[in-house]
């Protein structure tokens, strides 16, 4: 195939897709045996400094908020992740030091609360670097091309932009078509944490909402981390088996963390905690208001029923749930 | 900027994008301004427009207004909550009419930055990048930006960064590039006015001025020329009711409207 054109960012997570299955057939055990641990374990388990993580769910939805905070109390550092939409949670790990790169499809930005004061003070004055620019579909595709355990995979987006000439794709001269077509290569995030609304102590998880990018970066993830609402009896799971969006024998962790998501979303169960997230987009327009947040937030609490205590408690989180099912007014209190 | 006190300018600018939008159409939605419109097109005169979210929401029902693109409100009573993967590739493979996006800058072709001001690898200025723009522009069959503010810093000779394809450097270059035939920009709306494109050209090209708007204000504020049409039209008004609708219904807290 005639190479037209190369992006120039950096290809992060790609694999030989022949390496990618000698690392399967070494490291993913096909065995039923319970994966339950505590975030903690997970985390200085499964992840390392220098990895190239990515976290599940889109922007502050379904965010595995536990273990974005046990990864900033492990000082983890030198990280990468991925910006497939990765919002409340990579300011907050830009913001904390652990990641100093990304790849960005939507980054630096809270949609429409604003842009993120701390992520965007380490880009600006180069202390984290966008090694890469995509776009949502890029980045979901990068995904796909790993789970589906191919090289890359064909697209006809980010054709002619910078977004494309800054990404780590190629432009290649179609052998049946004959026109120019994208090749978006495949990407394999050494871990990978996702929260989901219940999983059994194997791994067999359920989400009950949009999968977003999760179907794929659940499979093609190298370490997998799953959060979930409750351990459910895998009876439970066999019950409803179409219900399972992410099969045991990808996954490394199992997490149990009620609210797991706060101070973001968890579709059908509680909307966002605004007044947290508004406190977290002021006290970031400078470090030591990070600082302020962190040690109170992350470092100051032993786990995260503490943290829920000290975000409103049971008040707070009940309000929130009345919050999801509209049965309470919307409020912007980050709203100029 | 309408002359009117019935209204502001960004209530006018959601009434606007609603009125370009047509009934029994998909029409894929960045957040903010295009939602807004979105919903109001679906109150008045688009009861079948069929929304579509990046994140997996297909066709919902939105009780209100969704802060992001991939909250539960996106899915709400909606036809189907699937994937990304699946939005997307319906995107791509031809059932999106409408693109709906908001940008920082944007030049004569319609092309969109929202990624960077200044150098990229240290920029004076970090914006989000193309989340599904770069996605949306180069699939949807017709594309429409909202600018809230036009001027002379977003519409521009020279972007700083093309995020978002329009229609690149002029006739042709879509397909050339290899984006999918006869897609590309189709409106833009901004406090001033509402404009196409040329259609040998592919230059921006006014439509209508807003009321109370003059053809040297339009110009004033780009740093390109404009084409002009023979005859320019005058946009419509938002009716009171269009108006209760967009304040009590849609944005009662003023989030994307202010109050």
């Amino acid at each position: 195939m005639e190479v037209l054109k190369e992006g120039k960012g950096e290809l992060l997570g790609w694999h030989d897709p022949d390496e990618a299955r000698d690392w399967v057939l070494k490291n993913k055990s096909r065995e039923l045996k319970d994966k339950t641990m505590s975030a903690k374990e997970a985390v200085s388990r499964f992840v390392r400094d220098g990895d190239f993580i990515a976290s599940g769910g889109f922007g502050h939805i379904r965010v595995s908020m536990a273990i974005v905070y046990e990864i900033i109390r492990q000082k983890k550092r030198n990280l990468a992740m991925a910006g497939k939409t990765a919002v409340h949670d990579l300011d907050i790990l830009v913001g904390a030091g652990c990641v100093n790169r990304a790849e960005v499809a939507y980054s630096f930005g809270h949609e429409l609360r604003g842009l993120s004061p701390a992520s965007r003070r380490m880009v600006e004055s180069g202390q984290c670097k966008v090694v890469a620019e995509t776009s949502n579909a890029g980045y979901q595709w990068r995904f796909l091309a790993a789970m589906m355990g191919i090289p890359f995979i064909p697209s006809r987006n980010l054709l002619g932009t910078d977004t494309g000439s800054y990404s780590s794709c190629k432009v290649v001269k179609d052998p049946f078509s004959g026109k120019p077509i994208n090749l978006i290569p495949a990407a394999y995030p050494d871990v990978a944490f996702i929260h989901v609304h219940r999983c059994d102590i194997y791994g067999n998880a359920q989400i009950d909402a949009i999968l977003v990018e999760d179907f794929e970066l659940s499979r093609c993830a190298r370490r997998l981390i799953i959060t979930t609402e409750e351990i459910s009896d895998n009876e439970v799971i066999r019950r409803e088996p179409w219900k399972t969006a992410i099969p045991f024998l990808v996954v490394d962790a199992v997490v149990e963390v009620p609210y797991g998501s706060h101070p973001c979303e968890m579709p059908g169960m509680y909307y966002y905690d605004e007044d947290h997230i508004a406190e977290w987009l002021s006290l970031s327009k400078t470090q030591e208001g990070v600082d302020t947040y962190l040690s109170k937030f992350v470092f100051g609490v032993d786990s995260f029923d503490d943290y829920l205590e000290l975000c409103g408690g049971i008040r707070k989180l009940n309000y929130l749930k009345r919050r999801e099912f509209l049965r309470e007014p919307m409020v912007a209190p980050w709203r100029k | 900027m309408p002359r009117e006190d019935r209204y502001n300018s960004r209530e006018f600018l959601a009434f606007i994008g609603a009125s370009v939008l047509e009934d029994k159409k998909t029409v894929f939605v960045g957040t903010g301004f295009p939602i807004i419109a979105s919903m109001l097109a679906q109150k008045t005169h688009a009861p079948k427009l069929v929304v579509v979210f990046e994140a997996g929401g297909l066709g919902p029902l939105l009780p209100e207004l969704p802060v992001s693109v991939g909250e539960s409100r996106t899915f709400h009573k909606a036809i189907a909550a699937s994937s990304m993967h699946d939005a997307m590739s319906l995107s791509q493979a031809g059932y999106i009419d409408f693109g709906f996006l908001g940008a920082a800058q944007m030049d004569m072709f319609g092309n969109i930055n929202t990624t960077v001001i200044g150098e990229h690898d240290l920029p004076k200025s970090r914006l989000p990048g193309s989340g599904g723009a770069n996605d949306v522009a180069s699939f949807a069959q017709r594309l429409i930006i909202i600018i809230a503010k036009q001027s002379k810093r977003t519409f521009v000779s020279k972007l700083d960064f093309l995020t978002t394809p329009g229609f690149l450097d002029g006739p042709n270059a879509r397909e050339k590039a290899g984006l999918p035939k006869g897609t590309g920009p189709y409106r833009v709306i901004t406090q001033l006015g509402i404009y196409g494109f040329d259609e040998r050209t592919k230059r921006l090209k006014l439509i209508s001025l807003h009321p109370g708007v003059g053809v040297d204000e339009v110009m004033e504020n780009s740093q390109f020329e404009i084409m002009l049409p023979d005859k320019i039209e005058t946009s419509p008004e938002p009716t009171d009711e269009e108006l209760r609708i967009l304040r009590q219904e849609i944005d009662p807290v003023g989030i994307v409207l202010g109050k």
